[in-house]
């Protein structure tokens, strides 16, 4: 299905009070300032195209992920992170190859796919482009950018825009709230956002321009960010700063003033000679 | 020595005490040879040369409490692992940090992801687990790669794997990445979800050091509990117990965030004030006052100005009928409306249910029925008794202290703030708080501010 038919599609979806029953309060979610929902839920889509990008390398890097645990089966989320930097989304053939190796049912996998936020079952842009819409971030401004970026982009939460780069989401809590409002661009964190700073980033990522995370790396695309999480080294460890400077706020004041922690016992054995003292 | 007391007239005290986080400033801390440099993993040295008991009773002595929320001592958690239970042992360390408010644990292992490896090998060493987790929420990839690079470099060094530094002590250590679900934050459901299942808790007993991951005894800690391990042996449990308060030992950090001059962590003993920290932080943002505020995540009741001289401790927080959580301080100021913000908090909790338990999965949503309507200034006579009985039916009714968290934030609301909720009967609350005001920055237009958040 192409993007704009998914956001049709998505579109028709929303027009049908699924979760909230009573029409009052579906009439009140379009006209206030707060819609609550449960988007997306359901299964995975086993029908229409079923073409697949998971090849037997894709299955040896999965018993690869397999082999570090103690249970294969621990390796599913791993295994799921991997299936969408191959696959761009959950796809059933990703299910099924996840189901053969680990010696489980395809219902089981389904089960797990469709628990975790963070897996997908429509594809997923180039840029996943999230904005934290949690209390703290929400009234500190995160709504607004969450709501300029739908109409700068023209897509509605967990759309994609049409030329396949970007899908927005809002989020939940990212922990960084000393950075608030905070957005996560293929979940590196961009910290003490505005909407031109959040606009300006889209545009940039959209040209193809390189961007570079507040508190991370250059930024990659959502397929490579996933195999990370698979557990596949990219190189990039070692980019970007140690800590930003709300991390490292409480350091430079106890400096300033000269604060330590009590001093370490000179001999270094005091840890041996706390055991015979009791 | 009792930091609570320390105020302006007593300058001499040290207020911070940066330990886990001195080295955050460092050029490249998370890379092995500078974290050695600092005096790296010669508290794992000296843990080799000690029994496992002896390590054990060194992390009890300390008085280390778990820094994960709920405030259990650390040591006693790790002798409850039954010596004669013939199934492997395992660490976890849960590093799934989503707690709104809480943002302690990012940091530290984006900066220094080996302070945490030297604390999970020497903890495993002290449990006799020979195989340890890292379970960090997937939402943050560089701190995935910055975890996985120490690993190898753990390894590389001899630290991890077969034979550590010749003493015959064998460790392995895996990094599991999540893949977006607060309730994995929950011990059990933890472990549920490291099996390669639905992130559920689980009903206990048996708890987890009897039956926890693979149905084998298993300790889960958090990620600031172990990373200040390596600190307590090398330095003694005396030095660490000499901060902090009577019944609260150490140092810990506090994250402070929201309305505030200027954001951030501070490492500090247990037991300073709220009052000293927006002191050395500049205080609220200019022109405006305090309003509310969390102690320790949304999660834990919400406490107002005249509770900030009281001791940010376990003992402190109890008393105000609140927890010491997490230590996240999330300051809203007085252009925030508490409707809002517990709405946005409810929602959270709401989505984040797992669903295995009815009152938590459908009393949340209809709480979040209320509070919109509340909200939107179409509140109706008896909302405000609605919410509060429902909140009676979840609470205490769930495997889980979600369901708990969720229903503190209402209930300490409504408390404190009666008045604000009734006005919801007749006015939104965006006309009592214009939204705008309580952004960080100036909004284009008017207009824009009323559009739906997420539509």
């Amino acid at each position: 299905m192409s993007t704009k038919k998914r956001v049709e599609a998505s579109e028709a979806a929303e027009k049908v009070p699924t979760n909230t029953g009573a029409p009052v309060n579906a009439e009140l979610g379009k006209r206030h300032h707060f819609s609550s929902h449960f988007a997306d839920s359901g299964g995975v889509d086993f029908t229409g195209d079923r073409t697949t990008a998971i090849t037997d390398q894709t299955r040896d890097e999965m018993r690869q992920i397999a082999a570090r645990y103690p249970q294969a089966r621990s390796a599913l989320l791993p295994m799921l992170h991997l299936v969408q930097s191959v696959e761009g989304r959950v796809t059933p053939a990703g299910i099924e190859a996840c189901a053969e190796i680990l010696g489980i049912t395809e219902a089981e996998v389904s089960g797990v796919a469709t628990f975790y936020t963070m897996y997908k079952r429509k594809p997923v842009g180039d840029y996943h482009v999230g904005v934290c819409t949690t209390a703290l971030c929400a009234v500190m401004g995160g709504d607004q950018i969450f709501s300029d970026l739908q109409e700068h982009l023209g897509v509605g939460n967990d759309e994609t825009t049409e030329d396949g780069k970007i899908t927005l989401e809002h989020l939940e809590c990212n922990a960084a709230c000393d950075f608030a409002p905070v957005m996560m661009v293929n979940w590196e964190f961009f910290d003490n956002m505005t909407p031109d700073k959040a606009r300006e980033t889209v545009d940039k990522l959209r040209a193809g321009d390189e961007v570079t995370a507040s508190r991370g790396a250059r930024v990659c695309t959502w397929r490579q960010a996933e195999r990370v999480l698979a557990g596949f080294d990219d190189g990039r460890a070692d980019e970007g700063p140690t800590a930003g400077p709300e991390s490292l706020l409480g350091l430079d004041i106890a400096a300033e003033k000269g604060w330590q922690a009590p001093a370490a016992p000179a001999d270094g054995t005091e840890a041996a000679s706390t055991q015979e003292d009791k | 020595m009792s930091e609570q007391t320390a105020t302006a007239e007593q300058p001499e005290v040290d207020l911070l005490t940066p330990v886990l986080s001195r080295n955050w400033g460092d050029e490249r801390a998370w890379k092995l040879t500078n974290y050695e440099h600092v005096g790296g993993y010669r508290a794992l040295r000296k843990a080799l040369q000690q029994t496992p008991d002896a390590l054990v009773e060194t992390v009890k002595a300390s008085g280390l409490r778990g820094r994960g929320g709920a405030g259990f001592p650390t040591g006693m958690k790790w002798s409850f692992v039954p010596k004669d239970n013939p199934n492997p042992k395992y660490l976890v360390i849960n590093a799934d940090e989503s707690e709104p408010g809480t943002c302690k644990d990012i940091p530290l292992m984006m900066a220094s992801p080996h302070t945490l490896i030297e604390g999970a090998i020497i903890s495993s060493y002290a449990i006799g687990a020979e195989f340890a987790f890292i379970y960090v929420r997937g939402e943050v990839l560089h701190v995935a790669r910055r975890l996985q690079q120490a690993v190898r470099e753990a390894y590389s060094a001899g630290y991890l794997g077969k034979n550590i530094l010749g003493t015959g002590v064998n460790v392995d250590l895996v990094i599991h990445s999540g893949a977006g679900a607060y309730i994995c934050g929950e011990e059990t459901a933890l472990l549920d979800s490291l099996e390669g299942r639905r992130g559920q808790p689980r009903l206990r007993p048996p708890f987890p050091a009897v039956a926890g991951l693979y149905a084998s005894p298993t300790v889960i800690n958090n990620v600031e509990s172990i990373a200040s391990v390596p600190c307590i042996i090398d330095n003694g449990a005396d030095w660490f117990s000499s901060m902090g308060t009577e019944k609260s030992k150490g140092m810990t950090i506090y994250s402070l965030s929201g309305h505030v001059q200027r954001p951030g962590q501070f490492e500090a003993p247990m037991g300073i004030t709220l009052r000293q920290l927006l002191e050395l932080s500049g205080g609220i943002r200019a022109g405006h006052e305090l309003k509310f505020w969390t102690p320790g995540g949304s999660s834990t009741p919400i406490l107002t100005p005249e509770h900030i001289d009281l001791p940010l401790d376990y003992e402190g927080m109890a008393g105000a009928k609140s927890m010491l959580g997490t230590k996240a301080l999330q300051c809203f100021d007085d252009t925030t409306s508490v409707v809002r913000t517990t709405l946005r908090w409810v929602e959270f909790y709401k989505h984040e249910s797992c669903g295995k338990c009815t009152p938590c999965r459908e009393g949340s949503w209809w709480l979040v029925q209320i509070l919109m309507r509340l909200e939107a200034g179409h509140g109706e006579e008896g909302d405000i008794e609605k919410l509060l009985d429902l909140c009676d039916n979840i609470g205490g009714r769930s495997f889980c202290a979600l369901a708990d968290g969720a229903v503190a934030c209402v209930t300490s609301a409504v408390q404190h703030f009666r008045d604000e909720f009734e006005q919801g009967f007749h006015t939104p609350a965006w006309e009592l708080f214009p939204y705008q005001k309580s952004a960080l920055f100036s909004l284009p237009t008017k207009e824009k501010a009323k559009e739906g958040a997420h539509r």
